[in-house]
């Protein structure tokens, strides 16, 4: 039985540790809010990019010359995994759903022979891969400076990506990372880059433009993957930053709310004795009486 | 016909303009171009120089060190990587601009090498233009 003392202080610190998640709580959200519009800032880009890149490709597919960021490098031996994730903590499941979903796809390339070799972006999802796959990670990207993510940032994780696939380092990459539903969804996604991924979906609308090229179509496809693929990491991080804030702030709330049960459980706990002790000294002073 | 279209810059991390323009003179990598409505349908890789938007507010100028345009009749959409207006383009700005142009074309060689100049070139030329010297070259 603790003493009172010991319960007055337990409810301070409780209180306390409810005065930070909520804190957090109200940083996310206004985080959140900042990463939702930068995500939406960056849609009509990647939107268009994609078009035009899926328009070109289309008329390229099949031809002998079509670029190696397209068609493959022919082979399909080595996987590449982009990992994303976040550089800070206490953000609920966010981080071990994303790296869950890469160690499953992990573990399903090495069933089949093939081999696997992975990138971290964000440092807390290398130290979950570390564990198991250790061996398979050859390059990590710090983000821990990076106040807010910019087309920089994604621009240099995809040329060096795209030195590796030059070098015939991988065949395959694909990017993991989370997709923002809302603040209390994100699904973690896995997403091919390389090579590039062709829309099977034939588009009457869009597709029935025939546009006119300068330079030819291969010589700007060549010059297209290359952003095309940055832009996919950059939508990719942004995306990630706004489901890494949705996430804090739903796991915040929800530790808020568990402080605040706990705050009234204590309490209650704390009154009881109080009542207890008080009881129990009325009961000596009166029984101290009748025995006189 | 239309007598305008809509013309749209964007870039990954924002949207420059959405307006409607009567035409739009355009920095193509095989020569500067103007698209007007009604244009065939058409998409070119961009190189570094200035874009000149003529809107119903005047002409608006920007700056594009890249990416690709795609023209159709009703619409001109530009996908810079980096772009802004051309008033906004500083001292500090351009010198930054030149100096990542000249370290990207000193870490390659062979023909990769001339297209880097290539890219180098149109930069200080986008500057003359400007009226802007690169401090540091």
């Amino acid at each position: 039985m603790p003493s009172l003392k010991d319960l007055k202080n337990r409810i301070n610190s409780v209180k306390s540790t409810r005065k930070i998640t909520k804190a957090m709580q109200m940083v996310a959200a206004a985080k959140l809010r900042r990463a939702q519009e930068a995500a939406e800032n960056a849609r009509p880009y990647a939107k268009r990019m994609e078009a035009v890149v899926n328009g070109l490709a289309a008329s390229v597919k099949g031809s002998d010359t079509a670029p190696k960021l397209l068609s493959g490098s022919g082979k399909d031996d080595v996987h590449l995994l982009v990992v994303m994730t976040s550089e800070r903590g206490l953000c609920g499941g966010f981080n071990s759903s994303i790296v869950k979903l890469a160690r499953q796809h992990a573990a399903k390339l090495r069933s089949k022979g093939k081999t696997v070799k992975i990138i971290t972006v964000g440092k807390k999802g290398r130290e979950q891969l570390r564990r198991d796959l250790g061996e398979h990670l050859i390059a990590h990207v710090d983000l821990s400076d990076v106040k807010r993510v910019g087309y920089q940032n994604a621009r240099d994780i995809a040329q060096d990506v795209l030195k590796r696939f030059d070098a015939e380092e991988f065949d395959v990459a694909t990017i993991f990372f989370s997709r923002f539903q809302s603040v209390i969804s994100q699904i973690p996604t896995a997403q091919q880059i390389i090579p590039a991924p062709i829309a099977e979906t034939e588009e009457e609308s869009q597709g029935s433009t025939v546009y006119e090229y300068e330079p030819s179509e291969e010589a700007i496809l060549e010059d297209l993957l290359p952003r095309s693929v940055a832009t996919q990491i950059f939508t990719a991080l942004l995306e990630n930053a706004a489901s890494e804030q949705g996430a804090r702030m739903s796991a915040m709330d929800s530790a808020t709310r568990n402080a605040g049960d706990m705050i009234d459980r204590l309490t209650i706990e704390y009154n009881r004795s109080r009542q207890a002790a008080i009881t129990k000294e009325l009961i000596e002073i009166i029984s101290g009486a009748e025995a006189l | 016909m239309a007598d305008t279209m809509q013309f749209d810059l964007v870039s990954p991390e924002r949207m420059l303009a959405s307006v409607p323009a009567t035409e739009v003179q355009i920095p193509g990598a095989e020569g500067d171009f103007t698209a007007m409505p009604g244009h065939v349908p058409f998409i070119s890789t961009l190189r570094p120089g200035i874009v000149i938007a003529a809107t119903d507010k005047g002409e608006i100028r920007y700056v594009v060190t890249g990416g690709f345009a795609e023209v159709t009749g009703e619409h001109v959409s530009l996908l810079a990587e980096r772009s802004l207006l051309a008033e906004e383009l500083k001292q500090p700005e351009f010198d930054e601009m030149v100096t990542e142009a000249k370290t990207s074309r000193d870490a390659t060689s062979g023909p990769e090498y001339d297209a880097a100049n290539k890219h180098f070139a149109d930069i200080m030329e986008m500057g003359r233009q400007l009226g802007l010297q690169a401090s540091t070259v």
